[in-house]
């Protein structure tokens, strides 16, 4: 017998429990060819359970579900470093047009001929936003685009003979990314430490490099939303030393428009596409890590590339080709296209002036964020940020024994995706927050507010902070279970 | 303070011989807190080998999972089921109640091999920029 379900239990069934045998989602019409056998009973499995549920059965449990999800389209979303602003539907819709979606990656180029227009310029526009000379669409994401620049570092050395260059120095603050990159690319990695105004330890550079230097992987801004005072230093030892300067592209946001990086001597940059060129994110992709490279590098790009030339009819055409020393494919085709079409359509949409007020907004709210949070939660590094400020707990913690991941946990009752945790690893319980250019001034007053409201919170009612969220349909999740032993698969009761 | 009747590695372990001739294993107070707070344990059941300063297991906090190195070189004979069971302890109580393993020592001479108390104390603060 049914009861009342007042706790809406019965929105969390999966759709195989909410199967009836016989149920059925539309009406076949009666059979007018001749009955087939089927194939014999060794072909045929008949355990395989079916969900049998009426359309409106369906449609309601996709569109419950849907509503548990959290995204940019639904609220304020300020996780640091990820950059995760709102994605213009303009986007969408250029990326659906047949002839974006509907084309093969193997049809001949003459019948692609607008889509490789659209890759070249976005190579251009890539290149130019970053200072460089040419760029490479292929890598699917901003780990890949590491791998594609190391990859070619390598493959410079090599190239002139030089074979003892086998280090890659990354200062503390880095995505744990760059690290592994390196080491998949086959090189030793030092660690540079941070110094007290967060920027990278010129000192313990110079004192680092020798002719065993393959490279210097920094990201700017840092993960501690800081641009490097030390910057130009920086990149002067580098390269002095005969070391390949890479710049990891995942904060671009804050610059655009602004600084390029190959004008302060970068070798590679990567651009995740997917963070600051506007292609949805965070269900795990696609994504896309374009490179850029400078000119001494061009040659080891990843092939293919999309160059124009003139064709026997004298008229421009659109072909794939392979730089001649390139280090091969990073991947089948040519990248996420459609993460592609989206980055060019949200470019054009921009336009030079736009672009530039992007890194503007972004960093102008970050700066609001920081200077009316700051005396409510600590700021380990007091200075102007970019486009990310950093906080921490840790005056939460030692009071009142309320950690990031409860503040963190506490803003999902608020409607608001949680920040950034525990990153930068040198930053005791670390709130990572990044607004975005896209958030309007009432949001952030009232993230603002929010914010002080549960610093205030675990003063009082610690254990409100501890339990939280309370207003979701999970609340308090065992994190290490579920990631050791999780629970995927509907299995018949 | 780190207790000056254990010997400690530069990997932030810690190693208590008992009178049986038998060693406790842990990790120290400055690795649990660079650590965070501890959710999960993963160390080897009784009977692994363990060989010094190779891996040993590893231990998952709030921030990241990080790599144990054994100490010492020996046999697990025991793993401390109320740390796996609360990980927290490990925060709590790492040179007490906060224990990972025990284990049948292989080579004693190890242990003069890993820093006293004062010379762990020396490599933290050399360390410094941690």
């Amino acid at each position: 017998m049914a009861t009342p379900d007042v706790t809406m239990d019965g929105r969390r069934k999966l759709l195989m429990d909410r199967s009836v045998p016989g149920r059925m989602g539309t009406t076949l019409p009666p059979l007018d060819v001749p009955a087939q056998p089927l194939p014999s009973k060794g072909l045929l499995r008949d355990d395989l359970p079916m969900p049998e549920v009426s359309e409106s059965e369906l449609v309601r449990y996709f569109s419950q579900i849907s509503q548990f999800n959290f995204s940019i389209d639904h609220n304020f979303y300020p996780l640091g470093s990820c950059t995760m602003k709102y994605n213009p539907k303009v986007n969408d819709e250029m990326a659906g047009m047949p002839g974006m979606a509907e084309i093969h990656p193997n049809q001949p180029p003459e019948t692609v001929q607008g889509a490789l227009k659209l890759m070249h310029r976005l190579q251009g526009y890539l290149a130019e936003a970053t200072g460089m000379a040419g760029a490479s669409l292929a890598p699917m994401a901003g780990a890949e685009g590491e791998l594609t620049g190391l990859l070619m570092a390598r493959a410079y050395h090599l190239s002139r003979g030089d074979a003892k260059r086998k280090k890659v120095l990354i200062p503390d603050s880095a995505h744990g990314t760059n690290p592994a990159s390196a080491a998949m690319a086959g090189f030793q990695v030092l660690a540079l430490p941070t110094d007290t105004n967060g920027n990278t330890d010129a000192e313990a550079l110079k004192a680092s490099v020798g002719d065993d230097l393959a490279a210097f992987m920094i990201t700017q801004p840092s993960t501690l939303g800081l641009f490097d005072a030390n910057l130009l230093e920086l990149v002067h030892i580098v390269r002095e030393a005969g070391g390949i300067v890479y710049g990891d592209g995942a904060n671009l946001n804050a610059l655009l428009g602004r600084v390029k990086l190959g004008d302060l001597g970068f070798d590679v940059v990567h651009s995740n596409l997917h963070k600051t060129f506007t292609q949805p994110h965070g269900g795990g992709g696609p994504g896309a890590g374009a490179v850029m490279v400078s000119r001494r590098l061009l040659p080891f790009l990843p092939t293919p590339l999309v160059e124009q030339r003139k064709g026997p009819d004298g008229k421009e055409q659109y072909v794939l080709a392979t730089p001649p020393k390139t280090i091969g494919k990073m991947g089948a085709f040519h990248g996420n296209f459609g993460a592609l079409v989206r980055a060019y359509s949200y470019i054009r949409t921009l336009g030079d002036a736009g672009v530039a007020e992007v890194s503007r907004d972004a960093v102008i709210n970050a700066n609001y964020i920081l200077s009316q949070l700051k005396g409510h939660y600590d700021l380990p590094y007091d200075r102007r940020c970019m486009h990310e400020a950093v906080f921490s707990a840790r005056n939460l913690r030692h009071k009142h024994g309320v950690s990031a991941l409860d503040v963190a946990k506490r803003l999902i009752d608020y409607g608001v995706h949680p920040p950034t945790m525990y990153f930068p690893l040198i930053v005791e319980e670390a709130l990572m927050i990044e607004p975005t250019e896209t958030e309007s001034k009432e949001t952030l007053d009232q993230f603002i507010a929010t914010m002080k409201a549960i610093a205030r919170e675990a003063a009082e009612n610690p254990k409100l902070l501890h339990d939280a969220p309370h207003n979701t349909p999970n609340t308090r999740l065992d994190e290490a279970r579920a990631a050791r032993q999780p629970d995927l698969r509907w299995r018949k009761a | 303070m780190n207790p000056p009747d254990l010997r400690y590695s530069k990997e932030h372990e810690w190693v208590r011989l008992a009178s049986d001739g038998t060693v406790l294993i842990g990790i120290t107070r400055f690795a649990a807190e660079s650590l965070g707070d501890v959710v999960f344990i993963d160390i080897p059941e009784a009977g692994r080998q363990l060989d010094q300063f190779k891996k040993l297991g590893e231990i998952e906090s709030v921030k990241a999972v990080s790599d144990l190195f054994s100490p010492v070189s020996g046999q697990v004979v025991e793993r401390n089921q109320a740390a796996l069971d609360n990980p927290q302890l490990v925060n709590d109580s790492p040179y007490d109640k906060g224990w990972l393993l025990k284990a049948s020592l292989r080579n004693q001479a190890e242990l003069d091999t890993l820093m006293t108390a004062q010379q762990y104390e020396q490599y933290l603060s050399s360390e410094g920029s941690h």
